[in-house]
């Protein structure tokens, strides 16, 4: 086990090493590093100071040591456009993003469990005909678009929901106020429809697979009523893999929001990587992401120890 | 099904060739034919619309700035009539989507075949070098299948800057791998039959192997990747054009049309957005039905 | 006083794609009051489907087509949904073939025995709970308070099919359909299910009906034995009658490959071909493709003929000159 975690543990450090490599090489060879990493505005004589002070007067492989070095210490550079530290600013929008992409996955289970379900248990009726042609669409549906049509008819058309922005927050997150709350649905149920989109598939898979087991036919022999069987039999066999591949999703939620984001101008990590990207603040473009390649990296070393905790045969193939 | 040949005389029957196989088990679906309809209707539009299509959006000439702005179904200042209305620059929508249309499909098109040249021969070279070669291109593989697509595409785009051939090269870059996965697995058991031993004893030459034997075999999987990686890179592209990182304002794409009407949507003027989205729905969906049916018509699991 | 069940000409059909399988095609049998019945037969020949056609869970595209399913002199076959629901684990229970699939994995034992308990007795948990520990402990398992807690991966095959057991035995049912329930577990576990679930029988009054394509189980436990063959029963009689004077080609063949009844250095005999396809079987007697003493007769149907007392066969030619060995 501790051998497995170790070497693991080891992998991710590995990967980490090599997307600092890549950002490091897109950022320093790829581009001209001086235009790059200061502001456009700097005169003559700040741009030297920089380049002194960045070290981008040493060889390649000595920049990417001191990059390293000050990416360890929480350096990431200056915002050009805030002149705030780059990581402090991703930080300070990561409550944002966090809380749309967990509404956005509460959501996904909310409807695309019950759909699922009921697709999976009449799957001839015209109902689950419907809920399959829908969940094709949510798969094929440009998620930005989606969005302005919600804007059109839930925000514009009907005025019943507001469009932009997260409304009042309370400590700093909108779904603790009713304002906030209603800020937040459309562009939670925006993100969310790709994933609803799964979980409805996932669950009418799972729901058709586990009524074939003999457990199932085993509890109508023992007569427990229709109800109970699916949903105490059925519902829980599929509970535990649907919600494990929804959390799975949680690292590409977060990387589609944002489109969300931008639609709804949710103040999210995903609008201030695209805003910077328009504006080419770089700095903030190499933090946001380093910090999500890193946030990728700890998602997946989670949910592979998860695994192998939780099953036997990766546990002894990782002590072989 | 027989009462649809009812005033046909029973066909001659005709050598049952793979491809004829193919072609009668595809069109037995309604919805995927509909789709082929569709998709094929959606091309001639796009290839035709320097002929067809009512105004030439991108003639300065032919708009007039007073035009701006009109609701579907208006007459301009020119006499047309601009049925889905026009831009705040007064260009005819309906013109500006036949247009959008060709830069969509062919940026959607184009990466989908190069990324499939890329990834394929990755693909082959994996399965057929084997070793060490074969573990690098498939652990480069698994990494680019971790990072969710768009994630990969923005960070492209944020080193190399706008511009359709950087918008080509990130789809490339972030959807070869799944060419690569699909060609070699099926490549990986094709290798294994007999006849690939047999050829490799009467030392044919590798390329030899490679495209006479090995990738006709592998071509029923990478069409049914490829049609659904053509809708994704269309989808995407847009995606990119809307978040302003991808075609420039010179060439828009339906994604880019879509952008520009998004500030006046909060104002009650949809049809700026609405309708080159529609017309990318309409792309997305006819070429996904079609995907749809191929992975059932060409899965062999799925045959009995 | 009426048999415990009395099926009379049951057809269960299934509707495929491919044409209408005729699992079951007019079977009729007798289970009297405390009495074992052995359904014996090769894969494939409807045992399992007549199962689950008398405790009413033929899933579609399977049907009940026809026939009468007689329990208690109340015809399962007309009852609606829910008043065989009320039957199903209470006054007959079924226990399946294989242990490790037929209890939830997700939940715990004791969660399983006390919803069958709910399901049909208005108790409150506490007594529930107190049936399912007494039951555990009837079919030997030992420390049962403490095994309630567990699920069902932390128990070994054997006694995983012990708690199905305990599960049948709950309401005391008058009827319990076994389907192959030892087939899964080694020879001594086997026996030890069998004994106990003999004693049981016996104390209790329950019927049983034993699936299995095992003869030498069919010998030590059943009273009577009917022999399927593609969808019908060939040959029926007492235990004792049919395995020691086999009358239908087919029972002989069956008898003739269990190892323990052959003589020492005999090589085994084994029928030769395949269980037919029940899709479009031909007209005539089905076992014609496989049977020695085949002709031009047997092109017709057979009936099932009584040719001794207590003992019917569906042959022409059945094996009525020999003696049993
Ligand atoms: N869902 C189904 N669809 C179509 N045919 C079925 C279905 N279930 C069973 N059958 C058919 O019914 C026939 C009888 O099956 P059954 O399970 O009763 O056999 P069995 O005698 O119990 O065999 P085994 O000893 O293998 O358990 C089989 O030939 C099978 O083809
Ligand atoms: S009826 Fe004819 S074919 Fe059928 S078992 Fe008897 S002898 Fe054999
Ligand atoms: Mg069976």
């Amino acid at each position: 086990m501790t051998v497995y975690l170790l070497r693991r543990l080891l992998q991710s450090l590995l990967v980490l090493v090599a997307m600092s490599v890549i950002v490091f090489v897109g950022v320093y060879a790829v581009g001209d590093p001086v235009e790059i990493l200061i502001s456009p505005d700097a005169d003559q004589f700040e741009r030297e100071r920089a380049i002194r002070a960045l070290g981008l007067d040493l060889p390649l492989w000595q920049q990417y040591l001191v990059f390293v070095k000050n990416a360890l210490q929480g350096d990431l550079g200056r915002s050009f456009v805030f002149s705030e530290p780059a990581l402090q600013l991703i930080l300070q929008k990561m409550p944002a993003t966090m809380e749309l992409a967990f509404g956005a996955m509460f959501i996904s289970i909310l409807i695309g469990l019950p759909l699922g379900l009921y697709a999976g248990l009449k799957p001839e009726s015209p109902g689950a005909k419907v809920i399959m042609a829908g969940s094709i669409l949510g798969f094929s549906l440009p998620t930005f678009w989606v969005g302005l049509m919600l804007i059109m008819v839930f925000a514009v058309q009907l005025g019943w929901l507001p469009s932009t922005g997260r409304g009042e927050t309370l400590y700093g997150w909108s779904f603790l106020t009713a304002n906030g709350l209603s800020h937040l649905l459309l562009p939670a149920i925006n993100l969310a429809l790709f994933k609803i989109s799964l979980v409805i598939r996932l669950t009418r898979s799972g729901v058709r697979e586990t009524m074939l087991m003999d457990y199932v036919k085993f509890a109508r022999a023992k007569g427990l009523s229709p109800a109970r069987v699916t949903y105490v039999h059925v519902f829980k066999n599929i509970l535990i893999p649907v919600v494990t591949v929804v959390g799975l999703e949680l690292g590409s939620t977060i990387a589609f929001s944002v489109v969300t984001e931008s639609v709804f101008a949710w103040p999210g990590m995903g609008k201030l990587i695209i805003d910077s990207i328009n504006v080419l603040d770089r700095p903030v473009i190499v933090a946001y992401l380093l910090i999500i390649v890193l946030m990728f990296i700890v998602i997946n070393l989670v949910v592979d120890i998860l695994y192998s905790v939780l099953d036997p045969r990766v546990r002894l193939e990782g002590q072989a | 099904m027989s009462d649809v040949t009812l005033d046909k005389a029973p066909v001659a029957p005709r050598e049952e060739t793979p491809f004829r196989r193919f072609v009668s088990e595809f069109m037995s679906s309604k919805i995927a034919v509909g789709g082929l309809l569709v998709f094929l209707v959606i091309v001639v539009v796009a290839l035709l619309a320097p002929w067809i299509a009512p105004q030439n959006p991108y003639d300065l000439g032919q708009i007039d700035i007073m035009d701006g702005r009109l609701e579907p179904g208006e007459v301009g200042a020119s006499g047309i009539t601009h049925w889905l209305g026009t831009d705040d620059q007064g260009r005819d929508m309906l013109s500006g989507i036949m247009y959008g249309l060709r830069i969509s499909l062919t940026v959607g098109a184009g990466s989908a075949l190069i990324a499939c040249l890329v990834g394929a021969s990755l693909g082959l070279l994996a399965a057929y070098a084997g070793g060490r070669t074969d573990t690098v291109i498939m652990r480069l593989v698994d990494l680019q299948l971790s990072f969710p697509t768009i994630l990969a595409a923005l960070m492209i785009l944020a080193f190399l800057g706008k511009g359709i051939m950087n918008v080509v090269i990130a789809l490339v870059i972030v959807e070869w791998a799944y060419y690569a996965r699909t060609v070699r697995g099926s490549a990986l058991v094709e290798r294994r039959r007999e006849y690939i031993e047999a050829a490799q004893c009467l030392a044919l030459p590798t390329r030899r192997i490679l495209f006479r034997h090995l990738l006709p075999n592998c071509l029923p999987p990478l069409i049914v990747v490829g049609t659904i990686q053509v809708a994704r890179a269309i989808a995407l592209e847009a995606t990119l054009s809307f978040l302003g990182l991808g075609v420039p304002i010179t060439e828009p794409s339906l994604g880019l049309l879509i952008a520009n009407g998004y500030e006046y949507m909060l104002s009650g003027k949809y049809w700026i957005s609405f309708y080159p989205g529609v017309a990318l729905l309409v792309t997305i969906v006819s070429i996904n039905l079609m995907g749809d049916h191929l992975r059932d018509v060409l899965n062999p699991r799925l045959k009995k | 006083m009426t048999a415990t069940l009395e099926v009379c000409d049951l057809k269960t059909h299934f509707f495929t794609r491919a044409g209408v399988v005729k699992a079951v095609d007019g079977v009729s049998f007798t289970v009297g009051r405390g009495k074992v019945l052995g359904l014996v037969g090769e894969s494939g020949s409807g045992k399992s489907v007549t199962g689950f056609s008398i405790i009413g869970l033929v899933d579609p595209p399977g049907r009940v087509v026809g026939g009468q399913i007689l329990f208690q002199g109340r015809d399962l076959a007309k009852i609606s949904e829910e008043e065989m629901r009320q039957l199903r684990g209470n006054r007959i229970a079924m226990i399946f073939q294989d242990p490790m699939m037929t209890l939830n994995p997700v939940l715990r034992v004791d969660t399983q025995m006390i919803e069958t308990v709910l399901a049909h007795e208005k108790v409150d948990r506490e007594s529930a709970r107190q049936r399912a520990r007494d039951a555990l402990g009837m079919v030997g398992i030992p420390s049962p308070e403490e095994r309630l807690k567990s699920y069902p991966h932390q128990f070994s095959g054997g006694m995983r099919q012990r708690v199905a057991i305990a599960i049948a035995l709950l309401h005391r049912p008058e009827l319990i359909i076994a389907d192959e329930p030892t087939t899964a577990l080694d020879v001594t576990i086997q026996g030890q299910i069998l004994a106990e679930v003999q004693k049981l029988a016996a104390n209790t009054g329950t019927s049983l009906i034993w699936i299995t394509h095992d003869l030498s189980v069919v010998a030590g436990l059943a009273d009577d034995i009917a022999v399927m063959y593609a969808g019908r029963i060939v040959e029926e009689g007492q235990v004792s009658n049919v395995l020691d004077a086999p009358l239908h080609p087919y029972t002989v063949g069956l008898i003739g490959s269990v190892p323990s009844r052959n003589k020492r250095g005999e090589p085994l005999r084994q029928i030769p071909g395949m269980t037919p396809s029940l899709l479009n079987l031909p007209a005539g007697c089905a076992f014609r493709s496989r049977c020695a003493r085949a002709d031009e007769v047997c092109l017709k149907e057979p009936a099932l003929f009584d040719l001794r007392p207590g003992q019917r066969a569906r042959c022409f030619h059945p094996h009525l000159e020999e003696v049993a060995a």
